[in-house]
């Protein structure tokens, strides 16, 4: 074949990719993913990423799975998504809120492709977001964490201050509040998702400061071996189950699940039903899991958390539910009033009882 | 706001831990550029050492078997950069940040299989009645055995680079190696041994991760790490006991930086994570002001490729 003929025939199998219809059925997909970690990490970029698998091994020969890991928030992105979508992804899944404006850039430029941003809330004719309410699983380590403190000090190893993880916070001080009244909340905020060696030394400075209970938000299991080294310290697993973790420190968890969801959009684009969407579910849909509550905790105490559990799961009980007051004081919720998804959607600010200042 | 909550010997004694990778890699890559090579491929070599530790103490279950793998592991790196290097005279800079990518890959690759893996402990040595002096014995003499072996190390290299002959020669070499070849000495083969002892401790500050400070194996764990080391080397200006301070210093403003978040203070994180950076460029452009490069105190070959028929 002579050259200026592949030329050609690339040509066309390019236009042809351009001008394919929209709602087409098709035969086979092409899911890419885009991972902000390594594909191993223990938590969340791993979850997605066993998710992707279990999704790849549903549909068999019909898809074909194309991954990036360890891909940088910011304008590396970009180039990935770019790459991907050149590649011939027909969707596309990005799985760090730090993708958000890549994703929506070059979601614009290949209108054909869909995509799909993870923890989000920007959205476009071929954007849909979906995330999981992880302030479900924080109200029950909320609970524990406050039933089980000694000295009555809880540390919080934060990420970035984006609503999701403002979010947590209040949702797990709300509930720690409510069983103990006597409970802090000590936050670091660590300015990154994955470094182990940082989230150890903060899992350290909390421990070392009176924190007895360590809650992480962010993804390497570094914080659970910080607590189990030192000893009689109370960790949640984050993402993953981490029970590798448990009994001690690792007390439950929370866990991403993803699978269903990345069957059912995949299986959307094969149909040509895929439409741009938001999905938020939690405990009662599935997407949020709560890893088992380890035998460390009391028999009594476990069952409360379950309780807790089942009663957000049926929609009876919402964790943000009022009285509830703005760290300054001024009134967010009223009694029995619920918060609606469109202020915790975009939650900025902390409850009444938190200490110090998110940082901006 | 409470700084009561932040108790200074603990926090010192962090400060040592947090330290101790950098520390190591640091005081590795002083030899290195004294013999005038410059090798940015610390963070490889550093992540090297951090799996190879790690595989080995997993396997054998002797920590102390594991940082002497990782030693060897980083060591061995090292040489790919060494021999393209000394003997094909390929650009440092070019072949360290390959050195530092090829690192990284690798350590991926052997690391497959040691994911969510709990390392054997490494116990603190037991000092006996200086452990309980207070305050002093909270901060010094409650540590693991890499803590005291990078501070000896450090005094080994000062006396090293001070006292000996070998110390003059290699730094003979690293400020002209024209004239140290003319002496007669083997400039190559110098600049080799250093370039493996830079490796070896690179190797050793990548396990201190793994083994103690985390522990536990995770791909890219190293984080940049052994950029900071190089950034120490300059900040300390080629000087074991100033590399020492810089060391400590980075430590210590991300150790003090996460403490006082975790008392409550207002701190704007990123003023402080930025600050030891600032201090450096700060220090470079002090010591470089009107002096030039001599009063930086940089090895006058530093980079510069050698061959006899020069």
């Amino acid at each position: 074949m002579k050259r200026r003929t592949v030329l050609a025939g690339g040509a066309a199998a390019a236009a042809l990719g351009m001008t394919r219809a929209a709602w087409a059925q098709q035969e086979t997909v092409k899911a890419g993913f885009i991972y902000v970690g390594p594909k191993n990490d223990g938590g969340w970029s791993q979850h997605h990423h066993e998710a992707a698998l279990e999704m790849a091994e549903h549909f068999g020969d019909k898809v074909e799975l194309v991954i990036q890991e360890s891909v940088p928030e910011g304008a590396d992105s970009e180039r990935a998504m770019t790459q991907m979508a050149l590649g011939g992804a027909d969707i596309i899944f990005t799985t760090s809120f730090g993708f958000m404006d890549p994703t929506i850039n070059v979601a614009a430029k290949f209108p054909d492709v869909k995509f799909e941003h993870c923890t989000g809330y920007k959205t476009a004719d071929n954007v849909g977001v979906y995330s999981a309410r992880f302030y479900e699983g924080r109200a029950v380590q909320g609970f524990l964490a406050g039933k089980m403190t000694k000295t009555n000090k809880i540390g919080y190893i934060a990420s970035f201050p984006i609503p999701e993880v403002i979010r947590g916070i209040n949702s797990a001080y709300i509930h720690a509040k409510q069983v103990n009244p006597d409970v802090e909340f000590a936050v670091i905020w660590a300015f990154t998702w994955f470094d182990p060696a940082k989230e150890s030394d903060a899992a350290q400075a909390l421990i070392e400061q009176g924190c007895d209970v360590v809650l992480q938000h962010t993804d390497s299991t570094a914080p659970q071996a910080a607590a189990q080294k030192a000893g009689d310290v109370y960790t949640f697993g984050q993402a993953a189950d981490m029970a590798e973790y448990a009994p001690m420190p690792r007390i439950s968890s929370i866990i991403d699940v993803w699978a269903p969801y990345y069957i059912e959009r995949v299986q959307a684009v094969l149909d040509g039903t895929w439409e741009s969407d938001n999905t938020w579910d939690g405990i009662g849909a599935g997407m949020v899991g709560i890893g088992e509550i380890s035998s460390a905790v009391p028999d009594d105490i476990k069952t409360e958390a379950e309780a807790l559990r089942d009663s957000i799961a049926s929609g009876e009980y919402h964790p943000f539910t009022g009285p509830l007051n703005k760290q300054d004081g001024s009134a967010w919720l009223a009694e029995g009033e619920v918060a609606d998804d469109g202020t915790l959607a975009g939650l900025n600010f902390y409850v009444e009882g938190l200490k110090g200042d998110i940082p901006s | 706001m409470d700084l009561s909550a932040i108790n200074p010997a603990v926090l010192l004694a962090s400060l040592m831990v947090a330290s101790t990778p950098i520390l190591l890699a640091a005081i590795g890559e002083l030899i290195v550029e004294k013999s005038g090579v410059l090798n940015l491929g610390v963070e490889g070599m550093m992540i090297t050492g951090a799996i190879c530790g790690f595989a080995i103490a997993v396997q054998t279950g002797s920590p102390a078997l594991g940082f002497v793998g990782a030693a060897a592991g980083g060591a061995l790196l090292s040489m790919t950069f060494g021999v393209l290097t000394q003997f094909f005279l390929s650009n440092q800079v070019a072949t360290g940040l390959a050195l530092t990518l090829f690192g990284l890959g690798l350590s991926a690759l052997l690391g497959q299989g040691y994911v969510g893996i709990k390392p054997p402990p490494v116990g603190d040595i037991n000092l006996g009645p200086l452990a309980d002096l207070p305050f002093i014995g909270r901060v010094l003499f409650q540590h693991d055995a890499m803590v005291y072996f990078s501070l000896l190390l450090v005094a080994a290299v000062w006396a090293f680079l001070k006292y000996t002959r070998a110390g003059l020669i290699l730094r003979a070499v690293g400020e002209s190696h024209d004239a140290a070849h003319a002496l007669g000495y083997k400039v190559v083969w110098v600049r080799l041994m250093a370039i493996a002892f830079g490796g070896a401790c690179a190797g050793l500050g990548g396990a201190y991760l793994s083994l103690v400070r985390v522990p536990q194996w995770t791909e890219g764990m190293t984080a940049g790490a052994g950029w900071i080391a190089l950034a120490i080397v300059v900040f300390g200006s080629w000087k074991p006991w100033r590399v020492l301070i810089g060391a400590y210093l980075f430590g210590g403003v991300t150790v003090l930086q996460l403490n006082l978040q975790a008392a409550g203070l207002a701190v704007p994180v990123e003023y402080l994570s930025m600050s030891p950076y600032l201090i450096t460029i700060l220090v470079l452009v002090i010591m470089s002001s009107g002096r030039g490069r001599a009063a930086l105190n940089a090895p006058a070959s530093l980079g510069r490729s050698f061959h006899a028929s020069s």
